[in-house]
């Protein structure tokens, strides 16, 4: 079904191209504490990759390590085929490759709306001094910018918050906000650090339902970060299950959810 | 009218200007401590050795003559040349863009996360260094500044109060330009901040530095930029005073004064620098005239602190600083 160069159709009919992002051999360590031993997969064009695992199994290292708020010690990261020398994270943000955080990092003094314009930061291109006499160019450019932040806005269901300062708002829509702040950015790769953590199952049906219209409407390559297995099992494609910081496990939903090491994984089999 | 209720308009009206160039050494505080969480002990520094640099650079004065002439036993001064005022002030604003950049590669690159006391510690280690790097570069002597801007009594408010109150008020011209120059700083920077791709990412950085880095905002790059800014006002309030009390060391001093116009308006709020800026000039001003002769006269020099420690007891946060609410 994998087809090396090709990609893919899904089972609902999606058709999943080449490889975008492709992390090979990368060890990750703190001292002298291996987060992320030795792990190779990719994420392909158009597909949600989701990357799961018990707590401490080095997810987040994972993440941060594609955008570039962690460098490996070794390991090569390939995007969209080309070889990633090490890069800030405002580096790996230009490149097309958007986050959300776990513990949500807004702009929590800006109202929504602003939050989202930051979204755009990357990809406004005029120059201070036209910004600054606000005509042509620069003026368009905003509208334009504009335009696309409030098609976020109403495509996520937060048009009656636009103008509220973040810190005001419950975190299942700050988590929203947070999704329309790097959707904002037309991102290549969408990288959500845990989108479902901390929410009540009605919330949480609210942003399966917001991460699969994102990939079907903006064809928006998506990888995710979930412990809890039941999500990640209806929403993705394909899933690299991680334990102590080792891949365990790589395949379709059907294909993890049979694989030995992982049910041991999850049931807690005592490793020695 | 009564004569006390005359002279006290008076007292009044000076005292407003005063605040107004209070305010513009405190809106330098200000916009660095948004922006990168430093409080800058340097600031005061920084205005007299703008200050300095347009004098020299005016005067065609060589940098480290002194040093020069002494270690190559050279006797050079002056390039001779006198450069207009606008000339001046564009080559001393690239100085302080230089010295931005400078201060950010050298120093706070390295501090980036560090405690803010540490940072803090950083700026007193910096604005001493400036203030020998500025004796060293222009000489330690008092120079006089003048880029042509007015200065003296204002003879149509003087001729206008005189017939309204039979007493004609002293107000200097230059504090008049000083107060409409400020004004436009600051309606400049509330612009430059709110409507610009660069204000944007300088709140957004000032905001979370993490989700700064992850919308693609370079961190360094915005210090500098912030670092050039305050650099910019500290030129205009070096600019001020220098013009009216002479380019000189207890400029810097001014910056003690700044203390508590900050404490009174916040350290987060532009407005608050400019409303803090005034009441301390008005309150102390007004304070000598009311109540100074009754306890001996000089208040001045101690009634702005007072005041803001009245403040930091009952609203620490100042007049305009965001809450601070500690979640338990």
């Amino acid at each position: 079904m994998l087809d090396e160069t090709q990609g893919y159709v899904t089972a609902d009919g999606r058709k999943i191209g080449g490889v975008v992002m492709d992390m090979r051999n990368i060890t990750l360590r703190f001292g002298g504490v291996e987060a992320i031993k030795n792990i190779s997969f990719d994420i392909r064009e158009g597909e949600v990759r989701a990357i799961i695992g018990p707590n401490g199994a080095g997810k987040s290292s994972m993440l941060n390590v594609i955008s570039g708020f962690y460098v490996p010690q070794e390991g090569e990261v390939w995007f969209r085929g080309e070889r990633r020398a090490p890069m800030k994270p405002f580096e790996v943000a230009r490149q097309g490759i958007a986050r959300t955080f776990q513990n949500i990092a807004l702009f929590e003094g800006m109202s929504v709306l602003d939050n989202v314009m930051t979204g755009r930061l990357t990809q406004m291109k005029t120059g201070l001094f036209s910004q600054a006499i606000w005509r042509g160019a620069a003026e368009r450019e905003e509208v334009e910018n504009r335009e696309i932040c409030e098609r976020v806005i109403d495509f996520l269901e937060i048009q009656h918050i636009r103008k509220t300062p973040v810190s005001r708002l419950p975190y299942g829509l700050k988590k929203r906000v947070e999704l329309a702040r790097a959707l904002a950015s037309e991102p290549k790769l969408l990288l959500l650090d845990e989108p479902m953590a901390g929410m009540n199952v009605e919330e949480k049906e609210d942003m399966s339902r917001f991460i699969l219209s994102v990939n079907d409407e903006f064809g928006t390559t998506i990888a995710l970060i979930e412990h809890d297995m039941g999500v990640v099992m209806d929403l993705s494609d394909r899933v690299v299950v991680m334990d102590y910081g080792k891949k365990i496990g790589d395949g379709t939903p059907d294909e993890v959810r049979n694989n030995q090491d992982v049910i041991d994984a999850y049931l807690g089999v005592s490793h020695d | 009218m009564s004569d006390t209720l005359i002279f006290g308009m008076e007292v009044f009206l000076n005292g407003l200007m005063a605040g107004v160039l209070y305010a513009l050494v405190a809106l330098g505080f200000v916009l660095i401590y948004k922006a990168s969480g430093i409080f800058n002990y340097a600031q005061g520094v920084m205005a007299l050795f703008a200050a300095m640099t347009l004098v020299g650079i005016m005067d065609g004065q060589v940098p480290f003559s002194h040093l020069i002439n002494a270690v190559f036993g050279t006797e050079v001064h002056h390039f001779g040349w006198h450069l207009p005022a606008l000339v001046g002030i564009v080559l001393s604003m690239g100085v302080m863009i230089g010295l931005a950049w400078l201060v950010q590669q050298i120093i706070f690159r390295h501090l980036i996360g560090q405690e803010p006391i540490i940072l803090f510690m950083a700026t007193i280690g910096l604005a001493y260094f400036m203030e020998g790097l500025g004796d060293l570069m222009w000489g330690a002597d008092i120079k006089k500044l003048d880029v042509g801007l007015p200065q003296g009594i204002n003879l149509w408010i003087d001729e206008l109060t005189f017939n309204l109150f039979d007493y004609g008020f002293f107000i200097d011209n230059l504090d008049i330009v000083a107060t409409v120059i400020a004004a436009i700083l600051v309606l400049a920077l509330v612009a430059f901040s709110q409507y610009t791709k660069q204000g944007r990412a300088m709140r957004a950085v000032a905001d979370d530095h993490q989700a700064a880095l992850s919308v693609g905002i370079n961190l360094s790059f915005i210090w500098v930029m912030v670092w050039s800014v305050a650099g910019f006002v500290a030129l205009v309030a070096g600019i001020m005073w220098g013009t009216k009390s002479g380019v000189q060391f207890s400029l810097s001093l001014i910056a003690l004064k700044a203390l508590p116009v900050l404490m009174l308006g916040g350290f987060t709020s532009i407005p608050g620098a400019i409303a803090g800026g005034l009441i301390i000039g008005v309150g102390e001003k007004l304070f000598e005239f009311l109540v100074g002769p009754m306890i001996g006269g000089a208040t001045e020099n101690w009634f702005a602190y007072v005041l803001a420690l009245l403040f930091l007891v009952f609203r620490p946060q100042g007049l305009f600083g965001e809450k601070i609410i500690e979640r338990v």
